[in-house]
């Protein structure tokens, strides 16, 4: 054991210093373009791509000793892919972890925008699959590329159109298209649309790390985020009719859980930290018990 | 047709492929409302001008000017690739041969011809929608069809699905690739009936591109002759057919078969 000790040791947060640099140059230029994707040399990771490769190597290029870091997977602190990527920058940056958002000062996140509102001075990090919002309607990368350098941004209303034309009303609950700062188009990645109203001029920066496409790409805090949409169709989030089981809140976003083979279900919030919160703090929902 | 300053004026155009000659040195120019049909066998270059001076296709020798809006003839290539582009989606329409090149075969008829709409700002659903419906009861398509997809429609109704798509923002110079190929005689003739009527009515300016000699002679009302990338023959459609000077076109005009 010790003779080794010294030589095969991973540098502080896993990747290199010169592709931590790599990175920051990107998400440098990513925070100066809001809503740009900037290429990058997206690193082989020891994770599967669809994984979170984006992210980590986000996470991994801006995280210091002194960060506390809180990951999510759909909201929740305690699901594979977020406990095992919580316990990879435990190991190779020795970094303190949390599941409060408000005590993270680096938040990696799949598919949710946490409840609680977020500060100045956070950064909020998405794993993003597909980060081209065009990508399913242009199948052409020069193409798609060359729409965002004309902004030529007709075909997303496109899409849209045919929500309506088929269901009625918009029908993409989710990575639904946003305009940023009033020029780029952007694929929010996979939340909610319950969650787009969140990035508006949030004081956290937030950032976007696709590894497999290798693509960086930024909100700066405070920048204008707006979900498209149509003068007669405008947008609306998703409502539920029911509170959380647990926690009894009217106003987060809800997972489905089954309890039985019977049609047995309840509704509780995907966020675990904030409904844990609430419990403590005293509420208690319809199925929930006292804390 | 007798306005008294050109909407395209075409120099000396021409482009090579490596050593071959796509099309030499063409010259013309296009009034506004009129038609110009560019008729010759295949490979004798009448895409590859109609590409070129659409500017889909870079030019290597010539001059494609356009008069815009306001009265200003430009050149394409001194404009921008925005403004280009804008131009080929407001003032302009291209109607490809297969229509499946020129629509999105998996989005409804109601989303392809309400997209240029979309493209230049349109941004209420509801007027959208009206404006496709009223542009499928112009082309003849039964306006039930107008959350179909194109996949689902014929190869008629596709083509005037297309040119729906392409008129819906009253373009001024539209460019035809062989409008009518590859359908039956039936549906060619109702296709042709509905553009001649459309052209008249909207007062567009049309560059045909057919091998059909009989297309050509319904719908234009000035030809040009190809061959080899040359332009060996113009003049108005009817003098060139009834009477053809070059032994290429008395030998293209002897070729329509007489049934």
């Amino acid at each position: 054991m010790s003779a080794i000790e010294g030589i095969a040791r991973t540098n502080f947060a896993y990747l290199d210093e010169q592709t931590k640099r790599m990175i920051r140059r990107a998400i440098l230029k990513a925070i100066a373009i809001p809503g740009y994707q900037v290429p990058f040399a997206s690193r082989e990771m020891p994770m599967p791509y669809g994984w979170g490769t984006g992210g980590v190597q986000v996470t991994a290029a801006i995280i210091g000793p002194e960060d506390r870091l809180k990951v999510i997977d759909q909201g929740a602190d305690d699901t594979t892919n977020a406990v095992s990527i919580r316990a990879f920058f435990e190991k190779v940056a020795n970094v303190a972890v949390t599941t409060h958002t408000r005590d993270a000062t680096i938040i990696q996140t799949r598919h949710r925008i946490p409840e609680a509102p977020l500060s100045e001075g956070q950064v909020l990090v998405y794993q993003v699959p597909i980060p081209e919002p065009l990508r399913f309607l242009e199948p052409r990368e020069t193409e798609t590329r060359m729409m965002h350098a004309l902004e030529e941004y007709g075909l997303m209303h496109v899409k849209l159109y045919e929500d309506i034309a088929r269901n009625g009303h918009i029908a993409t609950t989710y990575a639904y298209p946003v305009q940023v700062a009033g020029r780029y188009v952007m694929d929010p990645s996979p939340i909610p649309k319950f969650d787009n109203p969140k990035m508006d001029r949030s004081p956290a920066l937030q950032l976007f790390g696709a590894g497999r496409e290798k693509r960086i790409y930024a909100v700066p805090p405070f920048t204008e985020v707006k979900s498209l949409d149509f003068e007669d169709h405008p947008f609306t989030i998703q409502r539920f009719d029911k509170p959380c089981a647990l926690c009894g809140s009217t106003h987060s976003y809800l997972d489905e859980v089954v309890l039985d083979d019977r049609g047995g279900r309840m509704f509780v919030c995907s966020d675990t930290d904030f409904c844990e919160e609430r419990r403590e703090a005293g509420h208690v929902g319809p199925l929930g018990v006292p804390a | 047709m007798t306005a008294e300053q050109p909407l395209l004026k075409v120099s000396n155009l021409s482009r090579f492929y490596g050593g071959r000659i796509g099309c030499l040195d063409v010259s013309f120019d296009l009034w506004p409302g009129e038609v110009l049909a560019i008729v010759g066998e295949s490979g004798s270059g009448k895409t590859t001008l109609l590409n070129c001076v659409s500017s889909r296709l870079q030019a290597q020798a010539g001059r494609v000017e356009y008069r815009m809006r306001d009265g200003r003839l430009r050149a394409l290539s001194d404009m921008g690739e925005a403004e280009r582009r804008f131009l080929m989606r407001t003032d302009w329409g291209f109607v490809h041969q297969n229509p499946a090149d020129g629509l999105r075969m998996t989005v409804s008829a109601g989303a392809n011809v309400g997209e240029r709409l979309m493209a230049v700002g349109a941004r209420h659903y509801g007027h959208i929608r009206e404006t496709a419906v009223d542009w499928l009861q112009r082309v003849e398509i039964n306006t039930d069809r107008v959350d179909d997809p194109p996949r689902a429609f014929s190869g008629g109704m596709r083509q005037r699905l297309q040119i729906a798509r392409n008129l819906v923002t009253a373009p001024r110079l539209v460019f035809m690739d062989e409008p009518t190929g590859g359908l039956d005689v039936s549906v060619q003739a109702r296709l042709l009936d509905l553009l001649r009527g459309l052209v008249s009515d909207l007062g567009l300016a049309v560059i045909l591109v057919t091998h059909d000699l009989a297309v050509a002679r319904l719908l234009s009302h000035r030809m040009m002759v190809m061959k080899d990338g040359r332009v060996i023959e113009a003049g108005l459609t009817d003098r060139v057919l009834d009477d053809p000077r070059e032994p290429y076109t008395q030998l293209l005009v002897s070729s329509i078969l007489q049934v």
